[in-house]
């Protein structure tokens, strides 16, 4: 058998490891890494459908933008219904996980109902949605008739559209968030609330005291999926309100949509996808600045 | 060990390879953009993707030529098993040439698979968009002026002549036919005829001016149904808006100029059109407040709770097969003048084919739109049909004959002219109809409203000066 130094073992080790990772890396790049420096580089062109090649303009596309009412009212959109889905999707995937956590016959029933909005996509949800929120004949519109109330429209109406929709969300996000807290809840040990228990701590207090405390980094991780998910949101604006009435409940990614695809502006839509990317890092700082303060690990 | 090394440096490696390669085709073609030849075969000689009878086809004898045709679907019902029957039997009757429809969603999904597919270097042959959309597919060089084609038919004079005027006035591209009509339609009014009759009203006698639609919705309208209805959302607005200011204005002007360069938005017709739509909503409260959906209007309309809509010929199946009351068409009531919208889509040729494609394209689009087979498209779905000879067709009398309604399209076609048409349509669309909505909602005057999307669209349409 031949034998080798030191060093070609090294290269060998090292090549293999190249080699296993060589798939993903080159999709990675493909898909990833080469997508995101062509948009920021599009970003500082004017580049149209039909051009047959971008021309350097520099920050003009981010100057324009940053003095459009119209970009300003979509950052505010966006936030704001970030704002209204976040923190309803956590409370309410925290309080499904506390109930599917008991042990019953019916808990799996339970987990899979709950669980169930997740897998349907949001396009299916979306237009099922709409026949709620359809004016004057939709579920909710004759819900308030029975009540003697006057239909809504909710669709119509700047003040109501983003609610709206951020009820259909929270109800859709709900179940996936509430797979994080399950997996937290049950990964905190036993033994602690039996302590508790035994020194006499109701079931209240064990959650304040104990449970919430212990869910502390599953809180953090679950904010910034929830956060990042938010800002990816488009499907339910194509199909149910394609930005109306008067861009009210017009989003980001549906704004750089269509830019791109229905005004073919490929520099606009480049730069507010920088703009986007930007955010989404800002947002994920957090997570990885703060990791290990504060936050009690098992 | 090593067995398993060479096992998995070999995975890699192919793996790398597919995805460089996928990698590759894609860039070229992103990298080129536009619809030209040059991009076209680059993205093809890197390796496109699209396991098309591409290239090969073009040469080789024996073989039939693959062409792929992309359509939307806009209206309910079996419009795209109609479309797959005819280009079956197109195939049939052209054993050398095989048309592939491609079913491509609405309008704006089909726009958008477009681009990408010009993008990714493999445009279909033909496709159907919006009339509207002629001016941005022919200054990004997505699809091909028709003339040359038309003048080498022998009949091509005649061909053209035999389209209704007002589907062909919107095919023109600086003086250039850019598009075939196909399936085209127009807004009309339907009525509750059983609604007039329990209110007192004529029911043979449609309100044929903007106060009698005042008068009427006022006499309509109770606590479950609202005299009038028009849909406002995006995409829609604008439709219905041209008609109206067509028929406030001082001479039948448009919102456009016809070389699609300019719009006139702001004029003081316009601006007492859309106040008039803010009176039907606010000032005499018989019409929904707030933004109806498209969709949901016919919906309405057939449960009993809008006893008049305005809405596209392209329904006429739907609401003749729905109807649980007695329903009547009518042209569009008139302002100064009666004028209608017309809309829908046409046939194009995407740029830089070899020769042979485009003549079998052709081919196909003639086949598409003769005489008989228009007349039953029309039958079928309730778009117009689009040339003078299909109403001599039996077929189209006996349908008149049957369903009367259907008929007013038709005559309307004479007072109709092209809806909102530029460079860069959709984009302008959206101002246009962004800003009505800011009137809807109340965020400003129609006057305000107006000015800001003249202001918008002037901007947008800067570069075409």
């Amino acid at each position: 058998m031949k034998t080798y130094t030191k060093k070609q073992r090294e290269l060998k080790k090292n090549l293999v490891g190249w080699l296993l990772v060589a798939p993903s890396l080159v999709f990675m790049t493909c898909f990833t890494v080469w997508p995101i420096f062509r948009s920021i580089y599009l970003s500082l062109t004017k580049y149209r459908m039909g051009m047959a090649k971008p021309e350097w303009i520099g920050f003009e596309n981010y100057i324009n933008l940053f003095q459009s009412g119209l970009f300003w009212k979509v950052m505010g959109n966006t936030l704001y219904f970030a704002l209204i889905t976040i923190v309803p999707s956590m409370v309410v995937g925290l309080f499904l996980a506390t109930i599917v956590n008991r042990k019953s016959r019916l808990t799996g029933f339970v987990r899979t109902a709950y669980f169930y909005p997740v897998i349907m996509p949001m396009i299916a949800i979306a237009s099922i949605w709409m026949f709620i929120y359809m004016a004057k004949n939709g579920l909710w519109d004759q819900l308030l008739v029975s009540f003697g109330r006057k239909p809504m429209n909710v669709l119509s109406s700047k003040k109501t559209v983003l609610p709206a929709m951020a009820v259909m969300y929270v109800w859709k996000e709900a179940g996936y968030l509430m797979v994080f807290f399950l997996s937290g809840i049950q990964s905190i040990s036993e033994e602690v609330n039996e302590a508790a228990r035994i020194d006499g701590a109701g079931s209240w207090t064990i959650f304040r005291r104990i449970t919430l405390p212990l869910l502390a980094p599953t809180f953090l991780f679950v904010s910034t999926i929830a956060l990042t998910n938010s800002f990816k949101l488009v499907d339910h604006v194509v199909i149910m309100t394609e930005g109306a009435p008067n861009n009210a409940s017009t989003l980001l990614l549906y704004y750089i949509y269509q830019q791109g695809f229905t005004n073919f502006n490929y520099g606009v839509s480049s730069a507010l996808t920088t703009v986007m990317l930007l955010l989404l890092m800002v947002v994920a700082l957090p997570r990885f600045l703060s990791q290990d303060k504060k936050i009690h690990y098992n | 060990m090593r067995k398993k090394i060479a096992l998995v440096t070999a995975a890699s490696l192919l793996a790398s390879v597919v995805a460089l390669s996928g990698c590759g085709g894609g860039n070229s073609g992103g990298n080129s953009g536009g619809g030209d030849n040059a991009s076209q075969t680059q993205a093809q000689a890197a390796g496109g993707t699209e396991t098309k009878a591409e290239g090969g086809g073009d040469t080789a004898s024996g073989d039939a030529m693959h062409l792929t045709f992309y359509y939307p679907v806009n209206v309910g019902g079996s419009a795209a098993q109609l479309i797959e029957a005819l280009c079956n039997d197109f195939n049939a009757e052209n054993p050398d040439i095989v048309v592939e429809p491609v079913y491509t969603g609405n309008y704006d999904d089909t726009v958008t698979k477009l681009q990408t597919a010009v993008q990714g270097g493999t445009p279909p042959e033909v496709f159907v968009s919006l009339a509207t959309q002629r001016f941005t597919m022919a200054s990004t060089g997505m699809a091909m002026p028709l003339d040359d084609l038309i003048a080498a038919d022998e009949d091509g004079k005649e061909y053209i002549e035999d389209f209704l005027p007002g589907f062909m006035e919107d095919s023109y591209v600086d003086g250039q036919i850019y598009s075939i009509p196909f399936q085209r339609s127009t807004m009309v009014m339907f009525y509750n005829k059983n609604a007039f009759k329990e209110v007192g009203l004529d029911p043979e006698k449609p309100p044929t001016t903007w106060d009698e639609v005042v008068e009427y919705g006022k006499k309509l309208t109770n606590e479950n149904r609202y005299g009038v209805g028009l849909a406002l959302n995006s995409g829609s607005a604008q439709w219905a808006f041209t008609g109206f200011c067509l028929q406030n204005s001082e001479n039948g002007e448009n919102l456009m100029t016809e070389d699609g360069k300019a719009v006139m938005f702001d004029t003081p017709g316009n601006i007492e059109a859309l106040q008039f739509w803010l009176d039907l909503q606010n000032k005499y409260e018989i019409m929904a407040p707030g933004i109806v959906q498209w969709t949901d209007l016919p919906t309405q309309f057939l449960a009993g709770e809008v006893a008049m809509i305005y809405h596209t010929t392209g329904n006429m199946a739907n609401i003749s097969q729905n109807a649980e009351f007695e329903f009547g068409t009518c042209f569009l009531p008139g302002g100064k003048r009666q004028a209608a919208p017309t809309g829908g889509g046409n046939f194009y040729i995407s740029n830089g084919l070899s020769e042979d494609r485009v003549q079998a394209a052709w081919k196909f689009i003639r086949f598409m739109t003769e005489p008989e087979r228009a007349a039953q498209w029309s039958l079928d779905t309730g778009y117009v049909a689009t040339r003078q000879s299909c109403f001599e067709t039996d077929l189209m009398k006996d349908y008149y004959e049957e369903l009367p309604q259907a008929k007013v399209a038709y005559e309307q076609i004479d007072i109709a002219k092209p809806e909102l048409t530029t460079y860069n349509a959709a984009e302008i669309w959206r101002i246009l109809n962004d800003n009505i909505q800011s009137a809807v909602v109340g965020d400003a005057t129609p006057e305000e409203a107006l000015k800001a999307a003249q202001e918008q669209a002037t901007e947008v349409l800067a570069e075409y000066q």
